[in-house]
């Protein structure tokens, strides 16, 4: 019964157990996936970057993905909003289902996948406009013109990203004048604007001051009440802090994927060992 | 201690050698002393240069300004020199007139080939393209005048059949083509220095490529873009060959593109080859309307630069 995620090529069974598991109402942790990843393969150009990976995401839960430098953590994230074919030359192949729908399928608008997985990036990349424009952003290039809306959206994400009480005086201020952990707590707020199901964070703490990164830290507790959240980090005891299930890849396989807790504490495989023990990365 | 210090066999001491180096560069320092003394006369030349011509200017457009007064020169409607008449706003209309025709080209083409090249074209495109762009800025402007005149004016002359051999239309429209590389280049580069990181911002908030264009790359390049639109403009105003050639020598206040006009640069070249003779009035005349000339573009240049220092604090 534990739920060791890596599947090998048995997973159509495997999903129909599950399916069935659903129907008897088990709680939370059984919760439905909101994104399943089957036999993606990418490469950059000739240069395989990730391999045959196989993961089911649940739905409104904290997934952390952790592993060392260049595992190609930040391409698997950016795949999943097809963020990653910005590079030219990036070739993939397999299924990534967002809802059940077929993400790679031709016809799948990639700006609607985007509304629905929304990201937040490494470094804080706010927009050199007013903290209102910044937050504001997502819902006017979908068309949400109205004020009074809009001021409600603004403060709500804003709210919603833990900076309203900070910043509700200086709305209308150059969002590059905050400090680095106020801009990216907008950007997670930019985010929100736009009321997405899925969150994508890459490292969104490792350009931030230990006092930010906690409230970073307490804010994604908050979010997955209602969000579900993927986060990338290179900290493990953040991973170990925040996330429910972890993800850990090397050279761009996924080689385990289970319970925070007993990936931490039980790990199957000798490698996923080797890395949380500390013996390389 | 110092054993370890030294590597077996030979020994040395480093800050002995450099007690005695120091000895042997007391040259080397005077050469340092000197060096700055030097480059502050290579610049003083420039500064010296822009005083005395600033100068020039002043001295003889105030001898102009004692054969005829500065009203009658800013605010007459009249240009013709030869019958006495110096009211400049014909050339400065002429001149306005020119510059807005070339401004009309060179900005929407310019910006279009800059978008295209930073944000659409495929590496192999821009490749290709600004090479090409740059050769249209080498172009002598002597070449862009017969253009304009043999080409150019035959080629509206088909749409237009009333056009003149001479007008401003085609005149503006080639000095337009001149400062277009100007503005795609430098609107260009405004546009490479926006962080990719706001384009993946926007992008992960589901905007489209040309949302991500119109909304995040123009906002934020927008005073790099402004500069290089106003230094094209200055460039405009200055332009002298390409209208002497195409545009006449017809003080004219018009607007009418089809008519030929005659601009501040136009008139000085013309007087300044023609066989004025020293100390007349019209000689006068050159440095007033030179410096009237030069006071225009000197403000578009202020404007440009004050603009492009705003740009810099952005981001
Ligand atoms: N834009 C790119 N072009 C080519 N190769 C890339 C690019 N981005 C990442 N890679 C390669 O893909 C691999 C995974 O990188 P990345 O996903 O950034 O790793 P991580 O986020 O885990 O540090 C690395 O070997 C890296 O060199
Ligand atoms: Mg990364």
């Amino acid at each position: 019964m534990s739920e060791v995620m890596v599947k090998k090529k048995n997973n159509t069974v495997n999903k129909a157990s599950k399916r069935e598991e659903n129907s008897f109402g088990l709680q939370k942790e059984k919760a439905n996936h909101i994104i399943e990843v089957n036999d993606l393969n990418l490469w950059y150009g000739s240069d395989q970057a990730l391999y045959e990976v196989n993961m089911d995401v649940p739905e409104k839960q904290v997934t952390a993905i952790i592993g060392p430098s260049g595992c190609g953590k930040s391409t698997f994230l950016k795949t999943l909003n097809r963020m990653v074919e910005m590079v030219p030359v990036v070739k993939t192949s397999g299924s990534i289902k967002y809802r059940d729908q077929e993400i790679f399928n031709r016809k799948y608008k990639q700006e609607y996948l985007r509304t629905k997985v929304g990201m937040v990036f490494q470094k804080p990349n706010p927009f050199p406009k007013s903290v209102y424009d910044n937050v504001a952003y997502g819902p006017r290039i979908h068309g949400i013109k109205k004020k009074e809306i809009l001021d409600q959206i603004v403060e709500k994400s804003l709210k919603g990203a833990a900076i309203w009480d900070e910043l509700k005086d200086r709305l209308h201020e150059n969002a590059y004048g905050l400090s680095g952990g106020q801009q990216q707590r907008v950007c997670i707020a930019r985010a929100l604007a736009v009321e997405p199901d899925v969150i994508l964070m890459d490292e969104p703490t490792s350009a931030l001051d230990p006092i930010s990164t906690a409230k970073v830290e307490e804010l994604v507790q908050e979010l997955k009440e209602k969000y579900s959240i993927i986060i990338v980090t290179h900290n493990m005891q953040q991973a170990a802090r925040i996330s429910d299930k972890t993800a850990f890849f090397l050279n761009g396989e996924l080689i385990e994927f289970a319970d925070t807790d007993h990936l931490f504490q039980n790990p199957q495989d000798k490698r996923t060992e080797d890395y949380i023990t500390g013996r390389f990365g | 201690m110092d054993k370890s210090l030294q590597s077996e066999g030979k020994s040395f001491n480093v800050q002995q050698m450099i007690e005695s180096n120091k000895k042997k560069t007391s040259i080397g320092e005077k050469i340092e002393r000197i060096i700055p003394t030097l480059l502050f006369l290579c610049a003083a030349v420039s500064v010296v240069t822009t005083v005395g011509i600033l100068f020039t200017f002043l001295r003889e457009s105030i001898g102009f300004f004692s054969d005829v007064s500065i009203i009658d020169f800013y605010t007459g409607s009249q240009w013709s020199p030869w019958s006495g008449e110096f009211g400049v706003a014909p050339l400065i209309g002429g001149t306005l007139l020119i510059t807005l025709i070339a401004t009309i080209v060179a900005v929407p083409l310019g910006l279009m080939s800059a978008i295209f090249l930073s944000e659409y074209a495929s590496d192999k495109a821009r490749r290709v393209i600004k090479p090409v762009l740059e050769v249209l800025a080498g172009i002598p402007t002597v070449v862009y005048g017969y253009f304009a005149l043999t080409f150019v004016t035959p080629m509206f002359q088909f749409f237009l059949p009333d056009l003149g051999i001479f007008n401003a239309l085609s005149g503006g429209f080639v000095v337009g083509i001149m400062i277009l590389p100007m503005v795609a280049s430098l609107s260009e580069d405004a546009m490479n220095s926006v962080p990719n990181a706001l384009r993946e911002a926007a992008y992960g908030l589901g905007s489209t490529k040309l949302e991500v264009v119109v909304k995040v790359v123009l906002p934020a390049a927008f005073s790099g873009i402004v500069a290089s639109i106003v230094l094209a403009i200055s460039r405009a105003i200055g332009e002298t060959m390409i209208v002497t050639i195409a545009a006449g020598a017809t003080p004219n206040l018009t607007l009418n593109p089809t008519e030929s006009i005659q601009t501040m640069t136009a008139f000085i070249v013309q007087a300044a080859t023609g066989d004025t003779s020293f100390g007349s009035t019209i000689y006068y005349s050159l440095y007033a309307v030179g410096m009237t000339l030069f006071v225009f573009t000197l403000v578009m240049n202020l404007i440009a630069q004050y603009i492009s220092r705003k740009f810099r604090e952005e981001y």
